[in-house]
């Protein structure tokens, strides 16, 4: 395939962060068909608009996910775009690699595809970008049989799930997010490879509510890490602080001169519940006010933890704007041990109530969290066995419209209007 | 033996799942998971995170395109290998992580990235403007208003010194998705670009009935805007929908469910910028973004009315917030009113909800700022 002009993509070739347009004109030169993505990038640019057609449902044998198929509109102008299907590869939990196997995967690329990819998509996965329908059978058999690994999910299924890196390298952690990701997207690979929800499903493992993988704006079900005890307080360590001997959060101020760090003002002030205050030079929390916000810990981390008895929080329903506009997750389960011992099962077990109840009530194409918000709250956490508490609410309603069942009515609903009459003439 | 067309179940492996993640930690991680102690950022896109056993693992996160070549993820584990006992990792916002255990072996792994042009730029930590995370744009989606890896590219090159220091006033994250779907989820984010359309869809009759259930066509559509029509094809009439265009929305959902309903256009789409969404629950709670400026046309090669405006904005809350502030709190505590004043923005009524819901952001008290919004009144 030839070279084709590109003088509006050269453009994006300048400048100091690293430039795709380069990456791909090194990689056409040993995959031509890379000439082809630029081509027909170049014409969209030149359009402004897509080229690629609407859909094409191509797939593995036995699954219905994990590849998204494509074609080019302008097949004849770039033939080596004509089929453009992605492959979605399940990543690894908190997406740490050896050179070994990335280059595995590099070599199946080279084989079998375009040779460009996403590290990574937005759900987690990582994706193969741009191959032919021909190819897609064979890719799985190698990567199934030489690379030992899988696709991820797309379509009206479980999502990959993914995580934050956890126990892995963050101090903050609650529970260990990878191994219940990996535990979880291995207990659940039919209900990731062959849709049979509503729409799709995600969940996000966070180990804390700093939410690095934005676990409560974008899964069906996140599991977020938290503490019931007190933080944990080394008393020497907020004298350092204090002293200006350790960097306050973590160093990431220090491009600017803030001054001195000022432990009222940047911590005490801005907690949002005021549970802190200094008793001389000794810091006093008052753990039944906290509400686990993060932001002491995160200004002092030599200083402060959380606590030691950690687990997660529940929250459910998020999702981007299509259709009824964003949701965040709603607070569902204050508190859950997220315990390997028992192979997580309590998680399991909210999980699937979730399942039941949606799988049966959800429409075509409707994420939990719209259905939740079409049967109401006080419905939702009937279906979860889960007394409602007002922890689940910012606010109690302030309308008066309630839908009282005729079970809470003294006398239930059946009346006689004769009787009524009798009493009371109209 | 490989795969066999003939017998395409034979032999067949399914259900693997991903590898094990225990089997790709470096050393230094896979000793001390669950024992760290506390990090410390040393510089921008240097991190040092010490264990309770003593050990260090230092990082150094760099930047990268979330489009990327194998002939680019190979010289990655080049520089793995050569300095990271052949492990690195890959973040959520698209940078790429290099690990080693010990200090003296930050400073070579530094001077190998940086003596390969602009393709590893060290940064993204701390009180700063890390990676943008994005979508597909142009290079792969169906249903785009804009493309995600040219405005990234475009952006990221006006706001580089931002991702190389860490002078504002707290993290600053970007998201970019390339149409209202938000597989890129922008709706939590600082600043948020999003692909808007503003023209409602065609109806292409002549292949509507081959390529459409209309049942669901019409039920694709939140505002009920999309009915049954008859429409004539060749001197035959059909069934077909017609589009009440005062209730469009432009949401594109008609689109993904029939493809038969096209609504991109070059006039028609652009970005709109949504800002002070926040995910996490340090301080106050996660945020959505709120749309201040609802359309900025889809000038290729370099949108520079969105570089502009990103770079404006962020510029006008680096000077005006406090320390810690998100760009959210900072708007919530200055108030929306100053916030557009500040930013020189204008105020038009597209940025005033009428959707669902719309009554709670409306507001229904005498407490405001006067700004230059009001000087009519108050002048």
């Amino acid at each position: 395939m030839p070279k084709h002009d590109t003088p509006l993509l050269d453009q994006l070739e300048s400048g100091p962060w690293p430039s795709f347009v380069t990456d791909m004109k090194r990689m056409a030169e040993k995959k031509p068909e890379v000439y082809d993505i630029l081509g027909q990038l170049e014409l969209s640019f030149k359009d402004r608009i897509t080229h690629w057609k609407h859909g094409g449902i191509v797939g593995v044998f036995g699954y219905g996910g994990g590849i998204v198929g494509r074609y080019s509109d302008v097949p004849q102008q770039f033939p080596g775009v004509e089929h453009f299907h992605t492959v979605r590869l399940n990543q690894p939990a908190s997406k740490y690699y050896s050179t070994e196997n990335l280059r595995a995967i590099c070599d199946l690329w080279d084989k079998y595809g375009s040779g460009m990819t996403n590290l990574h998509g937005s759900t987690g996965d990582l994706v193969l970008l741009g191959t032919r329908t021909e190819n897609l059978e064979p890719l799985f058999w190698d990567l199934t049989h030489d690379l030992g690994q899988d696709l991820g999910g797309s379509g009206s299924n479980l999502r990959t799930p993914s995580c934050c890196l956890g126990q892995s390298r963050c101090e903050w952690a609650c529970y260990d997010t990878q191994e219940v990701c990996y535990a979880l997207t291995m207990h659940y690979q039919d209900e990731i490879h062959r849709p049979a929800f509503p729409y799709k499903f995600k969940f996000k493992f966070s180990g804390c509510p700093n939410d690095c993988v934005a676990a409560i704006a974008r899964s069906d079900f996140a599991l977020i890490g938290t503490w019931k005890d007190d933080i944990r307080i080394d008393q020497a360590a907020v004298k350092e602080y204090m002293a200006g001997n350790y960097p306050a959060n973590g160093g990431s101020h220090s491009g600017r001169d803030w001054g001195a760090f000022d432990i009222r003002k940047e911590v005490l002030d801005l907690c949002p519940t005021g549970c802190m205050w200094m008793e001389g030079d000794e810091l006093k929390i008052d753990n039944s006010e906290c509400t686990r916000c993060m932001h002491c810990i995160n200004v002092m981390p030599r200083a402060l933890r959380p606590g030691t008895e950690m687990g997660a929080t529940v929250c459910i329903g998020a999702k981007a704007p299509i259709l009824d506009g964003a949701q965040f997750g709603t607070m569902v389960i204050p508190f859950v041990k997220v315990d390997k011992e028992n192979d997580f099962q309590d998680v399991i077990d909210i999980i699937e109530n979730v399942w039941d109840w949606w799988m049966e009530v959800g429409k075509n194409r409707e994420r939990v969290g719209e259905t939740m918000q079409r049967v109401g709250l006080p419905t939702f956490l009937e279906v979860m066995g889960i007394e409602p508490t007002p922890q689940h609410v910012k606010e109690p309603r302030s309308n008066p419209y309630v839908f009282w069942k005729e079970e809470e009515v003294e006398g239930g609903f059946e009346r006689d209007i004769k009787e009524f009459r009798k009493r009371n003439a109209m | 033996m490989g795969y066999d067309p003939n017998n395409p179940m034979e032999g067949r492996i399914t259900d693997l799942g991903p590898p094990h993640y225990s089997k790709f930690l470096p050393p230094v991680i896979a000793n001390n998971k669950g024992k760290w102690l506390y990090h410390e950022i040393l510089e921008p896109g240097v991190l040092v995170h010490v264990s309770e056993t003593g050990d260090e693992c230092y990082t150094v996160r760099v930047g990268s395109a979330r489009l990327i070549s194998i002939e680019l993820i190979r010289e990655m584990c080049d520089i793995a290998d050569k300095h990271c006992d052949g492990y690195l990792r890959f973040t959520t916002r698209n940078n790429v992580e290099f690990m080693v255990d010990s200090r003296d072996k930050v400073q070579p792994l530094i001077d190998d990235l940086k003596s390969r042009g602009n393709k590893f730029p060290v940064g993204g930590t701390g009180a700063g403007v890390t990676n943008i995370v994005h979508t597909q744009g142009w290079v792969h989606c169906h249903t785009p208003a804009t493309d995600a890896s040219g405005p990234v590219k475009a952006v990221m090159d006006e706001l580089f010194d931002y991702f190389t220091s860490m002078t504002l006033p707290a993290q600053v994250r970007i998201a970019l998705a390339c149409c209202l779907n938000m597989c890129g989820a922008v709706h939590a984010s600082d600043i948020a670009l999003l692909g808007v359309h503003r023209k409602p869809p065609m109806i292409d009759h002549e292949r509507i009935t081959g390529v459409c259930e209309l049942p669901l066509a019409i039920a694709a559509c939140p505002l009920g805007a999309i009915k049954p029509a008859k429409a004539e094809v060749n001197g035959e009439e059909i069934k077909s929908v017609k589009v009440n265009v005062e209730r469009c929305m432009f949401c594109g959902n008609c689109y993904t469910m029939c493809p038969a309903m096209p609504l991109a256009d070059p006039e028609g789409d652009g970005i709109a910028i949504l800002v002070g969404g926040k995910v996490s629950n340090s301080r106050s709670a996660p945020k959505f973004s709120k749309m201040v400026i609802p359309f900025l046309p889809n000038n290729t090669p370099r949108w520079p009315e969105v570089v502009e405006a990103v770079k404006n904005i962020l510029e006008v809350y680096a000077k005006d917030a406090r320390k810690y502030e998100r760009v959210g709190e900072w708007a919530e505590r200055i108030g929306w009113e100053k916030f557009f004043e500040k930013c020189n923005i204008p105020f038009t009524d597209k940025c005033v909800d009428d959707y669902r819901l719309a009554y709670d952001t409306w507001r229904t008290t005498t407490q405001f700022k006067y700004t230059n919004a009001t000087a009519k009144y108050t002048g």
